[in-house]
């Protein structure tokens, strides 16, 4: 049997001569990505990398984590030490990691699927802990790896391969639902909220303890289409008419029905002691020494 | 009548006929369209089932646990790190005695990831007390999960049972499907009489406590029992659909120009098709060659495949998942049946790891190679070294 090895491809052109902006941050050998035409992970990408460049972060400081689904490509597409784990165990890879090198800026980058079903317990746990990691999660309402199941964000009445005449659960909202479990830094914004979602990343990333940012984002392959919500632009002028900016509200009060206004901005940010600090407090009283 | 359809929808036309109580599912490549075609059929009112879209495999298995305990009639689905996910309850609903039935769309194992066939998957639920059997095309994916439910259900059995089928290769693919009618699969299933079931309120029981070391050997005894009752059910099941189907379905296996055949290869799943293809081809050279097709890997038939196989010159036993450090599980099986027996030359072919194709080509490399076959080799088909 022949012998194939992976060749190396050059990085893409965006115009002839031009170069990706964020290439120093991006594997551009896996280049083109996976995702639709019109998906919003491209968008949570680059705001992040923008975070981090903006903030001057040293690559070397940062690792990304992220779970199965489209989102869990994140892991493979950026030029970091990252690490795409099994469904639904980005948290407690990430927690291990941040133990075991706590200088290290850890963030999970990935999708509500992973996060909240499979991987739902892990998350209060995490945030219950003030594990110091930073939790991105890409929100289109339903499976889009799988073809487009009904998941725990699905709304009610959304239309899903699994619930083809409409969903009748009740959805997680996601930021109260990060808020009541312990989460000092909480978010959410949309794909359209480009610079601000940004801001709010450079902004988790510099804040000690769970950060959750939730970025609801187009899925105009799977839940867009079966909920006839149009295109990817559709989609931003939705946002661009239903999302209202406000800081401070209660997470409680925030929840996201279709067709109805919903709230994007910070929600929370207070400091408490982390994970860490309380381990290191605890070996310090214990043994007089440092963890 | 005989339909264009894939693997999946195969298994799902079968589901949609049983019919059953519940469904509990989670969506993992390459299975995630049985319970699509599912809960389109839920969804439209053609079936009565509760279909749970659960939030992991975990999840699933454990609400079929509950289900099944209170008594009702359950199928399931899953694929690779679906299965593994769901192995720790499928050990609980195998000491239960809880006859579930579950479609696995064969998937190789983590890591790294990968989401093509292989039976790392199958492999992983080896010893959890569930019935594995391994279909060769949709049409025996269809015929199995009909009879996977007769056998669960038998009062001597009561055991989950796993019907294989090779991810992508049978699940994605179209093939021709003969189905029985809706009212010949009704009658060919029977109702489900639940023993002990939860829901029977006038006589409460106790399900899943404590067997400490004074009653947790008996019990693993009388599960072994219930495995060892199988081989008779399945026969007796598998004589009962091919006189409604008109499918010659006798035996543990599938012996394919067995008879005088000198060099033999065993094998499971689809790759048994291609297998046909080349023993067919090397007959008209005039090479003495055959096919043993394993139907049922749990409990694995050790007597019946070893008169089968003996006085063979050469076999290539063919796994498609490896036991880490040691030989492929299917090998040892067959091997350890010939102890205190004489045997032919047995040699061991990891083949397909994470989908690698298995081309005509490579099914004649594996009857060439054992021409010259050191007893006990472990020799890899398909892989770049």
């Amino acid at each position: 049997m022949p012998i194939v090895k992976p060749k190396p491809k050059p990085a893409p052109e965006v115009l002839p001569g031009v170069r990706h902006p964020l290439e120093k941050y991006l594997r551009t050998e896996r280049l083109p990505h996976i995702w639709c035409s019109g998906c919003g992970l491209g968008i949570a990408l680059s705001s992040f990398l923008y975070a981090l460049e903006e903030l001057e972060i040293d690559p070397d400081s940062v690792a990304v984590v992220s779970g199965i689904g489209c989102a869990g490509r994140f892991a493979g597409y950026v030029r970091l030490d990252s690490y795409h784990t099994t469904h639904g165990r980005a948290i407690p890879f990430a927690t291990g990691l941040k133990l075991a090198k706590p200088d290290l800026n850890v963030v999970v980058f990935s999708g509500d699927g992973d996060l909240f079903a499979i991987g739902g317990n892990h998350f209060i746990h995490a945030a219950r802990r003030n594990v110091d990691i930073t939790v991105l999660c890409v929100n289109n309402f339903n499976y889009g790896m799988t073809g487009g199941q009904v998941g725990p964000t699905t709304p009610i009445e959304g239309r899903t391969t699994t619930t083809p005449y409409g969903n009748f659960e009740h959805p997680f909202n996601l930021v109260y639902l990060a808020a009541s479990a312990g989460a000092t830094y909480v978010a959410r914004w949309t794909t359209l909220h480009a610079r601000r979602l940004k801001e709010s990343i450079k902004e988790a990333l510099q804040h000690p303890g769970f950060n959750f940012i939730e970025i609801i984002s187009p899925c105009p392959t799977n839940f867009g289409r079966r909920n006839r919500l149009g295109d990817a632009l559709d989609e931003m002028r939705y946002y661009a008419e239903k999302a209202m900016i406000r800081h401070g509200v209660d997470p409680a009060e925030a929840e996201v029905v279709p067709g109805k206004e919903f709230i994007v901005g910070k929600f929370l940010e207070v400091r408490k002691p982390t994970y860490y600090e309380l381990y290191r407090r605890k070996v310090e009283e214990l043994f007089g020494r440092d963890a | 009548m005989k339909k264009v359809m894939t693997g999946h929808k195969a298994v799902a036309e079968a589901m949609r006929q049983i019919e059953p109580d519940v469904v509990a599912v989670y969506p993992i490549t390459p299975q995630s369209e049985i319970a699509e075609y599912y809960a389109q059929y839920v969804a439209d009112g053609i079936v009565r089932t509760e279909l749970v879209p659960v939030e992991s495999e975990h999840s699933a298995m454990s609400a079929c646990v509950g289900a099944a305990a209170a008594g009702a009639r359950v199928i399931t689905a899953t694929a690779s790190q679906g299965l593994a996910l769901m192995v720790e309850i499928l050990y609980i609903a195998a000491s239960m005695r809880l006859p579930i039935v579950m479609a696995l769309a064969n998937r190789a194992l983590s890591g790294p990831i990968n989401i093509h066939c292989d039976h790392s998957d199958a492999y992983l639920a080896r010893d959890s007390g569930a019935v594995q059997i391994f279909a060769e095309s949709a049409q025996e994916a269809y015929d199995y999960m009909l009879m996977a439910q007769r056998i669960a259900e038998h009062k001597n059995v009561r055991l989950p049972v796993i019907v294989n089928l090779d991810g992508f290769t049978l699940t994605h693919s179209s093939q021709v499907v003969e189905t029985l009618s809706d009212e010949v699969v009704k009658g060919f299933v029977g109702d489900y009489e639940p023993f002990y079931p939860l829901l029977d309120v006038d006589n409460p029981t106790v399900w899943g406590p404590f067997a400490m070391p004074d009653y947790y050997f008996e019990l693993k005894r009388a599960q072994q029992a219930g495995m060892e009752a199988v081989p008779e059910v399945f026969l007796g099941v598998q004589g009962e659909y091919s006189k409604l189907s008109g499918r010659n379905y006798k035996g543990f296996f599938e012996a394919y120009k067995l008879d005088d055949a000198e060099r033999v290869i065993v094998v499971m799943g689809s790759t048994a098709g291609t297998a046909k293809v080349v023993v067919n081809e090397l007959r008209e050279k005039g090479e003495r060659v055959g096919l043993l097709k394993v139907w049922l890997w749990r409990p694995f038939p050790r007597k019946e495949i070893a008169d089968a196989l003996a006085g063979k010159k050469a076999v290539a036993i063919m796994d498609r998942a490896i036991s880490f450090g040691n030989m492929g599980a299917l090998y040892l099986d067959i091997t350890s049946a010939f102890a205190g027996r004489e045997g032919p030359v047995f040699v061991n072919y990891i083949y397909g790891l994470g989908g690698r194709d298995v081309p005509a080509e490579h099914i004649v490399q594996v009857f060439e190679g054992l021409k010259d076959a050191e007893p006990g080799e472990l020799r890899y088909i398909g892989l770049r070294e």
